[in-house]
């Protein structure tokens, strides 16, 4: 325990006794990761944490337990094991939706509901590019070229992963806009049908 | 005393004597039995069964009986029938039967006393049905439905036109009938069925060769000739259960086969009959398919197709004149629909007979063609347009209280084809406080505020000649209105030009002698003028807004502006300005000359007083283009549309609290679809809308499902 803390102390920022952005891209140069790496992501959901870019104490002693590391070392080599146990479809659908809310920026009063574009390609790429590469490289595409929506919300975002999930890619013969599908991916359906002829 | 026994062969014999002196009677003989003979011949049946055992005879007697005729039957008749041929071999069957009947009723009369208690004991057929079927199963079986045959033959003839038996041939059926004994099996089996099957080749060859031959009208007129003769057949010797069948195998043959060659026929089919007006021959069509299952539906979809066509033809008209900018009178367009409209509701009336698939399929032709948008105007618009002109004074022709209140009716008969009835209803309205504020209606609805107006007006000018310090510099009349009870009309502040200013002035210091507390707002964008232009060839007064005028008179002051000039000048804006300055430079009345030269005006023009300008008349309208209404209309009503979206989704979703997908947007959509017709788009937007703003969220665990949260 008291090991878990001192790692804590080693990255965290003195004044405000957090771990910071700069104590995280620390952090990551030790573990050898890149600090856009999904598994930076994945740590910081097995940890729980509330803020984008910030660890609180009780949130790495969470996430260390959990990993049964005590130090930088095991950390590193637990990753691999983090990995796939995210990757499980039960596991994942939580950590695809905290993708999301993590990157929400905003104070409990003025919490921010949605994403702008550009940064949700990148947490895409980041979140599913592994699982389904083309869609997310179409989805991608057709998110910058088109102006319906500037920013994207949690409901979307979940749509699609369902969309993912469910529908054939290329083909898309199962998609019915009939169905309760968010308005964007209907629009997305219709730009992908438009460019196959 | 002790009855003696009668033996068996002997009491038959006896009998046999009275059988066969029947026969003589039936072969023409002129005998006759008489109650004595009678009475012995009863007697000894009656005896030789009611004699004790072994004695009684009643089985054998029965069975005796029953022979007799299959006997006569087999010998005599049979030979008679079929030596005979035709017509002739009928006769011989009528009157065989005839024969037989007779027969029957006297051997039966005989032989009672078995009908009395044997057959009854024995559950066996009684003498009268044993005596009739033996004619049956030996007449009709043994001769193989040759009688059937014949009749067919008969019936054909008659049909190609030729005299026959027609009492003949209804004896011939009857025997048929009465031999079912109260069943039709006999009637059915034996005569109907090949009947029908023959009725069907005859017809299925005619039909085949007319088809080629014929022209839909002239088919169309033999069928219902077929079917009327086929039916006098039925009232003159079929029976009258064959009817319906009979009908509906000529109705087969004849109709449905050929169907779509008939309704289709190039030149003269349904789409040739609408095309040319037939209305006999096409209420004659409906008379042949109606009573034939799904018969109607081609025609109704003939029927349709051809009005839709006629409509897109009338839309596709005013559409080209729209766009080669020669002059669209959308009046034209509507009072083309309207007639229309007239004439095919009276061919569904007076040829349909008012069928709800003939005004359906007009409904729906009308639903394509009438939400099309000409010349850029939504079909919403240009109705409103239309009621707008009509309501003004009459429309261009001065028309009578009924005549617009007849042509306004129809108008709403259209309206049930729109779909975006919210829209026709924002420009109808803005019309509508238009035509209040301007000009009198047809119908000379007084309104309060209107004729407050005018009794101020009045006052305004007693005022002035009252007092002569009060110099408003030109005549000025004033309309004041109460805010509130009219639309929002936005008016810019625009630089009022000095000629105006003191006009304005006096007005506001007579006002204020009226009521010190009311505010004042001037809506120049609503106001007119008249002003005079001093041309080199003649002067020319011109009508025109006061916006037109303040641009015109600051050409009083300098001969040559530039559009920021004009802009600084009279302080409007872009949207205003472009408009303004493109009806005196660009228009028909070139009032201005425009530098450069083109159809459009951009804020890097220089404008000139153009004095060489001249017309015909003195007097010339300038009009203003108000094109921005459309465009605000269309905004307002869409913005009024989100709202309608939103609150019928609550309302749903309040009341069933959890919906899935699908119902929702139906539900939806009936609920609005007094109005408008939403687009399915639009209802998902508003519903993502809602589930950001907390009032739905989408289930958990069916992504299809959502829930009202309260």
């Amino acid at each position: 325990m008291e090991r878990i803390d001192n790692v804590f102390y080693s990255y965290a920022n003195k004044s405000s006794g957090l771990i910071d952005p700069e104590g995280i891209e620390a952090l990551c140069s030790d573990l050898e990761v890149d600090h856009t790496d999904v598994r930076i992501l994945m740590l910081a959901w097995k940890m729980k944490s509330e803020k984008q870019g910030y660890f609180t104490l009780e949130e790495w002693r969470r996430g260390l337990k959990a990993l049964r590391a005590d130090n930088v070392h095991k950390l590193k080599k637990a990753l691999p094991e983090l990995e796939k146990e995210v990757k499980r479809p039960t596991n994942f659908v939580d950590f695809y939706s905290y993708a999301f809310q993590y990157c929400l920026t905003g104070n409990e009063k003025e919490k921010q509901k949605s994403i702008d574009i550009e940064s949700i390609c990148q947490l895409l790429d980041l979140a599913l590019g592994f699982q389904f590469r083309s869609q997310v490289d179409y989805f991608i595409d057709y998110l910058k070229i088109q102006s319906d929506y500037k920013v994207i919300n949690l409901d979307q975002w979940m749509g699609f992963y369902r969309f993912c999930n469910e529908i054939n890619f290329p083909g898309l013969s199962n998609y019915d806009p009939e169905l309760a599908w968010p308005l964007i991916l209907d629009n997305f359906v219709e730009w992908l049908r438009e460019k196959q002829t | 005393m002790e009855r003696k026994v009668i033996e068996l062969d002997q009491g038959w014999d006896y009998m046999q004597k009275g059988i066969t002196k029947l026969k003589r009677i039936l072969e023409g003989s002129v005998e006759q039995f008489n109650s004595e003979e009678y009475m012995m011949l009863y007697t000894t049946i009656y005896n030789m069964c009611t004699q004790k055992p072994p004695h009684d005879y009643s089985q054998q007697l029965y069975d005796k009986y029953k022979d007799s005729f299959e006997e006569y039957i087999s010998s005599t008749v049979l030979p008679a029938i079929r030596e005979k041929h035709d017509e002739f071999m009928l006769r011989e069957l009528v009157k065989r039967w005839g024969n037989h009947k007779l027969m029957v009723r006297w051997l039966s009369r005989f032989f009672h006393y078995l009908d009395r208690y044997f057959i009854a004991r024995r559950s066996l057929p009684a003498l009268n049905e044993v005596g009739l079927t033996c004619f049956r199963s030996l007449v009709c079986f043994f001769r193989q439905n040759f009688d059937t045959f014949c009749i067919l033959i008969q019936i054909d003839k008659e049909r190609e036109g030729e005299q026959i038996d027609k009492a003949l041939l209804k004896n011939v059926l009857d025997i048929f009938v009465e031999i079912g004994m109260g069943q039709m099996d006999c009637y059915e089996q034996d005569f109907e069925a090949p009947m029908l099957e023959d009725t069907g080749v005859y017809y299925s060859h005619k039909a085949s060769s007319w088809i080629l031959d014929d022209s839909c009208p002239a088919y169309m007129l033999k069928s219902e000739e077929c079917l009327k003769k086929e039916r006098d057949r039925v009232a003159h010797y079929l029976h009258s259960s064959s009817e319906a069948k009979l009908v509906e195998k000529v109705q087969h043959e004849l109709l449905v086969n050929f169907s779509t060659q008939l309704l289709e026929k190039e030149n003269s089919g349904c789409r040739a009959l609408l095309r040319d007006d037939k209305v006999d021959d096409l209420s004659r069509m409906y008379r042949l398919y109606h009573k034939i299952p799904k018969g109607l539906d081609p025609v109704a979809t003939i029927f349709k197709q051809h009005i839709t066509a006629e409509g897109m033809l009338l839309v596709q008209q005013a559409e080209d004149a729209a766009s080669n900018q020669l002059f669209f009178d959308s009046q034209v367009l509507i009072r083309k629909v309207i007639e229309l409209h007239d004439k095919y509701l009276a061919y569904v009336s007076d040829c349909f007979q008012n069928h709800t698939l003939f005004h359906k399929a007009m409904k729906e032709a009308f639903e394509i063609f009438c939400n099309k948008t000409v010349g850029g105007s939504p079909s919403a618009e240009l109705l409103a347009t239309f009621c707008d002109n009509i309501l003004k004074k009459g429309g261009s022709e001065k028309l009578s209280d009924e005549a617009i209140e007849d042509i306004l009716e129809k108008v709403v008969k259209l309206l049930a084809y729109i779909s975006d009835k919210d829209l026709f209803a924002e420009f109808y309205r803005k019309k509508l406080a238009r035509r209040l504020l301007f000009e009198r209606s047809a119908n000379e609805e007084h309104v309060t505020d209107l004729t407050l107006a005018k009794d101020n007006q009045n006052e305004f000018e007693n005022y002035l000649s009252n007092n002569p310090n009060a110099h408003p510099g030109i005549d000025l009349s004033v309309n004041v209105l109460t805010t509130g009870f009219w639309p929002s009309y936005k008016s810019s502040d625009l630089n009022l030009p000095s000629e105006m200013v003191r006009g304005v002035q006096v007005f506001k210091e007579f006002y204020d002698t009226k009521s010190k507390h009311r505010k004042l707002t001037w809506i120049y964008s609503l106001g007119s003028c008249q002003l005079i232009g001093n041309f080199e060839a003649k002067k020319i007064e011109m009508v025109v807004s006061t916006y037109q005028a303040a641009i015109l008179l600051l050409f009083n002051t300098s001969d040559r502006l530039s559009y920021s000039e004009i802009m600084t000048q009279s302080n409007l804006g872009h949207e205003d300005l472009v408009r303004l300055l493109h009806s005196l430079s660009c228009a028909k009345y070139k009032i201005l000359i425009k530098e450069p030269i083109s159809k459009t005006v951009s804020p890097n023009d220089i404008f000139e007083f153009n004095p060489k300008f001249t017309d015909r008349m003195r007097r010339i309208k300038i009009p203003l283009p108000v094109v921005d209404e459309r465009k605000k209309v269309v905004e307002d009503v869409d913005k009024d549309r989100r709202y309608a979206i939103d609150a019928a989704i609550v309302r749903i979703m309040k009341s069933r609290k959890v919906l899935g997908h699908q119902q929702l947007v139906s539900e939806c959509v009936e609920q609005l679809s007094r109005m408008f017709k939403p687009d399915i788009k639009a209802i998902k937007k508003r519903m993502e809308d809602l589930i950001a703003r907390d009032y739905l969220e989408r289930d958990k665990e069916n992504a299809n499902l959502f829930r009202y949260l309260a």
